[in-house]
């Protein structure tokens, strides 16, 4: 009975091929918009969490100079009010699990014939621990290092792609940063994009004490431009926050009311916020493209209702020879329920191909995953029959006297 | 005697703007098995309301109805179209086959509503419809086939489920009268078989082939040759 069903609703689909199509079209599209919208959404989500776990968990960053800038002030970062004492300080509070002090700047970096401008990153071996970051090859710089001030520097995977190529180990060889000579002792592992979009493979690491004597050497001795922190927990990161401001504005013999001159940021809470906003980039695309999908439904139930009226006769003849209401009602909702079905399986193939053809032609990470895919059939067929079910229920009342009399 | 047909006091009535207008009033028949009566009036006697409750797809107001020993004005929706599928089979003025579907198809189509299988639908399809004339054509669309041809298919179609009634409404009526003959001699054969027929007609040439003709005016059946043979013989 029910394969005699799906037969006639097959029979019928093909007897008006075009308008068949352009009902399934509508619901292609609608579920191809779903699936590559998630896919979207997905691919954001994904390289965010990413973003996120390679920055490292529970850290603050320590900046020197105001937190804002209400005035004409130099930039943050500028002022060099904080210093190593500082960090060894920060070390000791209840609740901190690492402390790297650190200075930046970039420099011209030099092997054999290559050179490259890279980011130069100066700071002490804890660093390594907060941002949770591996040596693939090699070792990383000691705390002896760091007292002697040693030419020794980890390399980013990007910096050695540009500076060795793929022939040649980097670690032992020496390259000449802003032309003092460096020893590779190690090439980092790869950590990909930052939040805000910088590779952060392009990039070497050297001990603190190297880069302020002997990279960027016009600076007070032990200064620093920002710290990284980390809490020992998600939990102790408000307290963490507050101790440090405590700590900083004590040592630099700030006085209430005035202005700190560092700031406290909470990458945590930025990156958190950042996960948000995708994940509601990704839930609006989807709910744009379920607009998409209810429009193919509203057409489904159109042409049905069509289909009904022009075959109202057909339906007074079977059931005059004994077709029961569920009969028709089944006929009907079937044929709404196998267009919507075919139209979604189409639309899926549309969606995954159309992520696809975003991902190589944008560099846009677009993940379809099995759940999206799941999802946009499970609402294509309920879209199927409940746009179905009311013009199939119209056929299934129809008087059979008035239908027979129909022309 | 068993009847096939049973009608008591039937009463419709339509539901009009200006109130209710009777279409039947009072009407009496009993039809025996295998029994060939026309039915004849002029339009708007009532011949196709009663024609329509007895094939289950109208109730009357008033009345009572046994079909084939079943009480029809107790039986639910779901029950008519079960009894209509498997006891009635109808014949129309305009044929009323499927176009998009092939004679086949258009012939097993009441097998598919009692639940029979594939195989079995064709077979007994296919049988029918040599048994009409039509063995060469099971593949043809309705369209392709003559009017009478038509109708053949549509009586196979009736045929299928192995009725015990055919109702057949002006079933030569869309037909030249040579045609016509041939139709109401596949009839005729049909009643030799033990098939009850019921056929409306205002032709009464096509009512010379039934064996009682009963005629409705306004509502009511006036003349019934059945009836009065009856009354002959008693007398």
């Amino acid at each position: 009975m029910f394969t005699a069903m799906l037969g006639e609703a097959w029979h019928a689909m093909g007897a008006n091929r075009m308008r068949t199509f352009l009902t399934m079209l509508g619901m292609m599209i609608g579920v191809g918009a779903v699936v590559m919208m998630m896919a979207i959404g997905e691919g954001a989500q994904q390289s965010i969490k990413k973003s996120i776990s390679s920055m490292g968990s529970n850290l603050f960053i320590v900046l020197s100079g105001p937190p804002n800038t209400a005035g004409a002030r130099s930039a943050t970062g500028n002022a060099l009010s904080l210093n190593v004492k500082d960090a060894d300080a920060i070390a000791e509070l209840d609740g901190v699990a690492g402390v790297a002090p650190t200075t930046m700047g970039s420099a011209q970096v030099i092997y054999a014939g290559n050179n490259w401008n890279t980011s130069i990153i100066g700071t002490t071996p804890s660093y390594m621990e907060i941002r949770d970051w591996v040596i693939d090859d090699g070792y990383v710089f000691s705390n002896s290092d760091m007292r002697s001030a040693t030419r020794v520097a980890l390399i980013g995977k990007t910096v050695a792609d540009n500076l060795f190529g793929d022939d040649t180990d980097p670690v032992g060889k020496t390259i000449r940063i802003k032309q003092s000579p460096f020893l590779v002792v190690g090439v980092l592992n790869p950590k990909g994009q930052s939040l805000d979009g910088r590779d952060q493979d392009d990039t070497i690491i050297v001990p603190l004490t190297t880069a302020q004597r002997k990279l960027f050497g016009n600076q007070v001795p032990g200064s620093v431009r920002m710290m990284m922190v980390q809490a020992e927990s998600d939990k102790a990161m408000p307290q963490a926050e507050e101790d440090i401001n405590n700590l900083l504005r004590q040592r630099h013999n700030i006085r209430e009311g005035s202005d700190s001159d560092f700031s406290v940021r909470n990458l945590t809470a930025i990156a958190n916020t950042a996960a948000e906003t995708t994940r509601t980039m990704a839930l609006l695309l989807g709910a744009i493209a379920s607009i998409s999908l209810l429009v193919g439904g509203i057409g489904i139930m159109n042409i049905m209702l069509v289909s009904v009226t022009e075959r109202t006769r057909e339906i007074g003849i079977r059931m005059a020879i004994g077709a029961r209401e569920r009969d028709i009602l089944l006929q009907f909702l079937l044929e709404a329920f196998v267009i919507s079905i075919v139209g979604c399986v189409i639309g899926i193939l549309i969606g995954v191909g159309g992520a696809m053809l975003v991902k190589s032609f944008t560099g846009t990470d677009a993940v379809v995953t099995t759940q999206s895919i799941t999802l946009a059939f499970a609402v294509a067929a309920s879209v199927g029959i409940f746009f179905g079910f009311y013009p199939a229920r119209k056929a299934a009342r129809l008087n059979p006297i008035e239908a027979l009399r129909y022309q | 005697m068993s009847y096939v047909i049973e009608v008591r006091q039937i009463y419709k009535d339509y539901q009009t703007a200006a109130g209710a207008f009777p279409v039947l009033k009072d009407v009496n028949l009993t039809i025996e098995r295998s029994d060939y009566v026309a039915i004849m009036g002029p339009s708007g006697s009532g011949k196709s309301t009663f024609m329509n409750i007895l094939g289950c797809l109208d109730r009357p107001t008033a009345g009572e109805y046994f079909l084939d020993g079943h009480q029809v004005s107790q039986l639910s929706g779901n029950d008519l179209a079960q009894l209509r599928n498997k006891t009635i089979g109808f014949v129309f003025q305009g044929f009323n086959l499927l176009a998009r579907s092939n004679l086949l198809d258009n012939v097993a189509l009441p097998l598919v509503y009692s639940g029979v299988d594939k195989k079995m639908r064709h077979e007994r399809a296919e049988q029918v419809l040599i048994k009409v004339g039509l063995g060469s054509y099971l593949n043809s669309r309705p369209s392709q086939i003559s009017g009478g041809q038509q109708q053949r298919v549509a009586i196979a179609r009736a045929l299928v489920n192995e009725p015990r009634l055919i109702l057949a409404d002006e079933p030569t009526g869309n037909l030249d009268s040579k045609t016509s003959e041939e139709i109401m001699q596949l009839f005729d054969s049909l009643n030799k078989e033990g098939i009850s027929i019921v056929l409306v007609t205002h032709e009464t040439d096509i009512a010379e082939h039934a064996k009682r003709q009963v005629r409705f005016l306004d509502g009511k059946i006036v003349h019934d040759s059945y009836a009065q043979s009856a009354v002959m013989e008693v007398s």
